[in-house]
């Protein structure tokens, strides 16, 4: 019986991190649930247990059932009948072990039938199931958007959907239309409301669409009529039991091929305005935004893992000149990269995680109490580096995921080309990662003004503060060195007072502060776990590299020399 | 209709993943090497209760293990699945039991867990690979048994009408309740373990498991009574102390020789007399039996 949570102990690390009694504790509060729920924990200590308990369920399913379907699925895909989704076997064979094991609605209030679990098991479900099959974790992961119901629908609306997503129904948030990718500003499905049975209608088309045809849609529309931009956009609520929305296609992509992506009509569809109209942009899809990216980093983790696990197997087994290719140093440089990349995009996953779980769960609790001030002082700091740390953890981790996929075929050699090795599905699958919910260049456009208004320096600096095992020490002076490299450069490129020039040069000083926090999480986990110490080791001598090689380049770019790069 | 149903259910040496140490160098299994796990194919005559329970609303699942204390396992891992409660049978005087000491021992404990329907067991359990139990189980209440079950089709009128996986093909038979069915393993896999079920039953325990835990959980107990399990013992099912255990058991291990197969024989055997009668005189022939 194979275990994707057992088999990887860095999970269970992540999931013990200290702060996690106090996510729990505000999550819980004060474990009252447990007079009106068996099922709720009645102290910390029972949380952790039930929560680890749970991911013992989830690695089983992954390993034994989600895993071993994959190639089929890959090869299978969904297909459209009548105007609707027929998934592969395999993802409705999937669907239903995790639905008979009650992994839906994870993090849901327990009133709504759900678990109330911390994000930080919800992530690491996510992050087996990716590695399991990273085209299945889309349509098992688009429970997301019951959080986004959660947040900003009424009551009676929460009633309604929540409970039957705890229940195994699916979701997709509709926002992609032909002419409306990246800015989603343009979006045209008109909205119109009907004075005489006061519903609102939906009409238009959307595509892109991933499980389209889930039970629960959420739907970004235009229901100001005349208006051209963001602020004309409300959210609706799409229940598939009214009908009116078919399914016109599903591509045919390169990878993910279990995921349906599709092409939707909206025929005066009925639907309900989910929150207050014009806010449909502006506040909720940047909230369902923020949450699917941190869903995308989980799913880039779990193919960094399949892809490492991949590649080392294969160079132990493989021997070449008349030993294991994996004594080779071209091969144990490549597979301590690969893991240092995993373990780095990991470890800022969980941090993550950890902020977006702080945060959240004290606006919750400002539902219900007025926070105090240093309640919200905390609140609002936790939001920030969650803000801070979101689009650094997709666009790195997501990066990583591909070069991970790319090594591993590497690794694989000729045969890793060939169709008969799971490196070449992930591969395929990984791809995505860097595209959707926003591509890397988004991620940057995002992350580029924590570098410009100090937030990654004032997160540094309190990194830099943290206890480390002494014999860590000489670690943190190269990253202290690295941070004085980083303000520099990034005092320069913010010197020269051109837009142009920053934006040229963004990515670049965003990836130098993702190797510097990457850099102490990673030395951080090797002071409470000596088993992440390579790791520590590897990345920092591989994110210094880089971080030099960044520096290098800006100091010898004028704003002048931007000229030599626009294109005619 | 609802249904009551038992599940007999055993925990087993996962004898899938020998290693080197799997056996004794006196030839027994050296049980402390090899994770217990639950019989495979009592996990597939679970699922078929679960599903008997789902279509019949109201139905109940108890099930029914016979072993060691942590044996209670197998209760728990019932619970996590779907099921409503569950009896450890456990006394040393079990200890050393063949099959035909454990028919008896079930058979007493059936008849004190009242009234039934079906009785679902694995078609064999991975350490003895008898096939032995659930049909002596059945002959000792006196009850019509159907085995080698691969799905419950229907159930009306008082009857199950089962599919059953045989050698040469399927057949699909009926049966008249009380009754019971022996599930081979190319029935329907076992679902997971529930999550929410895992978090109400995990503390769920025994009274000797309570008595040995180094936490003090006696409010939860008192306030949760289904964490209780129940346990049995020899006097607690009325139980004859000759024919249980080792007194019970007319099987008597000689000796355990190590065998590797040279070729795949496979021998065909229909029902009749004539081909068992065969098969007597040849075993007695090449003394494997006398």
């Amino acid at each position: 019986m194979a275990n994707y949570y057992f088999d990887n102990t860095d999970l269970k690390h992540h999931l013990t991190h200290p702060l996690m009694s106090r996510i729990v504790e505000l999550r819980e509060r004060g474990y009252s649930d447990a007079q009106k729920f068996d099922y709720a924990p009645i102290d910390f200590e029972d949380a952790m247990d039930s929560y680890e308990k749970v991911l013992e369920i989830v690695g089983e399913i992954c390993a034994d059932i989600v895993a071993p379907n994959a190639e089929s699925i890959d090869h299978e895909g969904p297909h459209v009948v009548d105007g609707h989704v027929v998934y592969a076997k395999g993802t409705q064979v999937n669907l239903d072990a995790l639905i008979k094991a009650g992994l839906m609605g994870i993090s849901l209030p327990r009133r709504y039938n759900g678990m109330n679990f911390s994000l930080v098991p919800y992530i690491m479900a996510a992050d087996m199931v990716s590695r399991a099959d990273a085209g299945f974790v889309n349509i098992w992961g688009l429970q997301d958007c019951a959080e986004t119901i959660y947040e900003f629908a009424n009551e009676e609306q929460r009633k309604k959907y929540l409970p039957r997503v705890c229940a195994g129904e699916t979701m997709a948030m509709d926002l992609t239309e032909p002419d409306a990718g990246s800015d989603l500003q343009a979006v045209m499905l008109r909205a119109s409301y009907n004075n005489e049975d006061g519903n609102w209608y939906l009409n238009g088309v959307k595509r892109f669409i991933t499980n389209g045809d889930g039970h629960i849609s959420l739907v970004l529309a235009r229901s100001e009529d005349g208006t051209k931009d963001g602020r004309g956009l409300s959210m609706f609520l799409y229940d598939k039991n009214d009908g009116g929305v078919t399914v016109r296609r599903i591509e045919n992509k390169m990878g993910i091929k279990g995921s349906p992506t599709c092409e939707l009509v909206f025929r005066n569809a009925k639907a309900e305005l989910c929150g207050d109209r014009k806010m449909g942009l502006i506040k909720y899809v940047m909230a369902l935004m923020n949450s699917a990216r941190l869903g995308i980093t989980a799913q880039s983790v779990g193919l960094c893992e399949a892809a490492y696990r991949e590649a080392l197997a294969y160079a132990r087994d493989r021997s070449q000149f008349g030993k294991p290719i994996i004594e080779f140093p071209a091969v144990y440089e490549m597979l301590s990269i690969m893991k240092a990349k995993l373990d780095a995009s990991r470890t800022l996953l969980y941090e993550t995680t950890r902020f977006v779980d702080m945060y959240k769960t004290y606006e919750d609790i400002s539902k219900e109490r007025k926070l105090t001030p240093d309640e919200r002082t905390e609140m609002k700091k936790y939001q920030k580096m969650a803000d801070a740390c979101t689009p650094l953890g997709k666009g790195m981790a997501s990066e990583y995921s591909n070069q991970n996929a790319y090594d591993s075929i590497q690794i694989h050699g000729g045969s890793g080309f060939m169709k008969d090795y799971a490196c070449e599905r992930i591969y395929r699958d990984a791809r995505i990662t860097s595209i959707y919910e926003g591509t890397t260049q988004l991620q940057v456009v995002a992350a580029i003004r924590h570098v410009t208004t100090g937030n990654y320096l004032s997160m540094i600096r309190e990194y830099e503060a943290s206890d480390f095992s002494p014999e860590l020490l000489s670690f943190r002076n190269r990253l202290i060195e690295m941070t004085a490299i980083f303000e520099d450069t990034t005092e320069k490129v913010k010197a020269a007072n051109d837009t142009e020039y920053i934006d040229f040069h963004a990515r670049r000083l965003v990836e130098m502060a993702g190797h510097i926090i990457m850099g102490y999480l990673l030395l951080l986990d090797a002071s409470r776990n000596e088993s992440f110490r390579r790791s520590a080791e590897v990345y920092i001598n591989y994110g210094e590299a880089q971080l030099v090689g960044h520096a290098d380049f800006i100091h010898h770019f004028a704003v002048d020399n931007l000229d030599t790069y626009r294109q005619q | 209709m609802s249904l009551k149903i038992i599940v007999l259910a055993k925990q087993v040496p996962d004898t899938r993943n020998v290693g080197k140490d799997a056996m004794k160098a006196d030839g027994t299994v050296n049980r402390a090497a090899l994770p217990a796990i639950f019989n495979p194919e009592d996990l597939n005559a679970l699922e078929q209760a679960l599903q008997l329970k789902e279509n019949n609303p109201g139905s109940t699942i108890h099930l029914l293990t016979m072993g060691p204390g942590r044996a209670a396992e197998i209760i728990r891992e019932g619970l996590y699945r779907g099921a409503d409660g569950g009896v450890l049978l456990t006394d040393r005087a079990f200890a050393g039991a063949d099959t035909l000491a454990t028919s008896y021992a079930l058979a007493c404990a059936i008849r004190k867990m009242g009234a039934y329907d079906v009785i679902i067991c694995g078609r064999q359990a991975i350490d003895g690979d008898t096939a032995q139990v659930g049909p002596q189980v059945a002959e000792k209440l006196g009850i019509p048994q159907i085995t080698y079950a691969e799905e419950v089709q229907t159930v009306k009128g008082g009857k199950l009408r089962v599919k059953r996986r045989l050698e040469s093909g399927v057949e699909v038979v009926e049966g008249k309740m009380p009754l019971l069915l022996t599930v081979n393993g190319s029935a329907d896999d076992c679902r997971p373990r529930n999550a929410k079920r895992v978090m109400k039953y995990k503390y769920a325990k025994t009274i000797t498991e309570k008595q040995n835990a180094n936490v003090d959980y006696t409010d939860m107990f008192d306030s949760r009574p289904y964490l209780n399990l129940v346990e049995w013992g020899v006097a607690d099912v009325n139980a004859d102390l000759v024919q249980v255990g080792l007194s019970g058991s007319p099987t008597k291990v000689k000796k355990i020789e190590n065998v590797v197969f040279q070729a795949k024989e496979n021998l065909v055997l229909s029902s009749s007399d004539l081909d068992i009668d065969h098969l007597m005189f040849e075993l007695i022939e090449n003394h494997t039996i006398g």
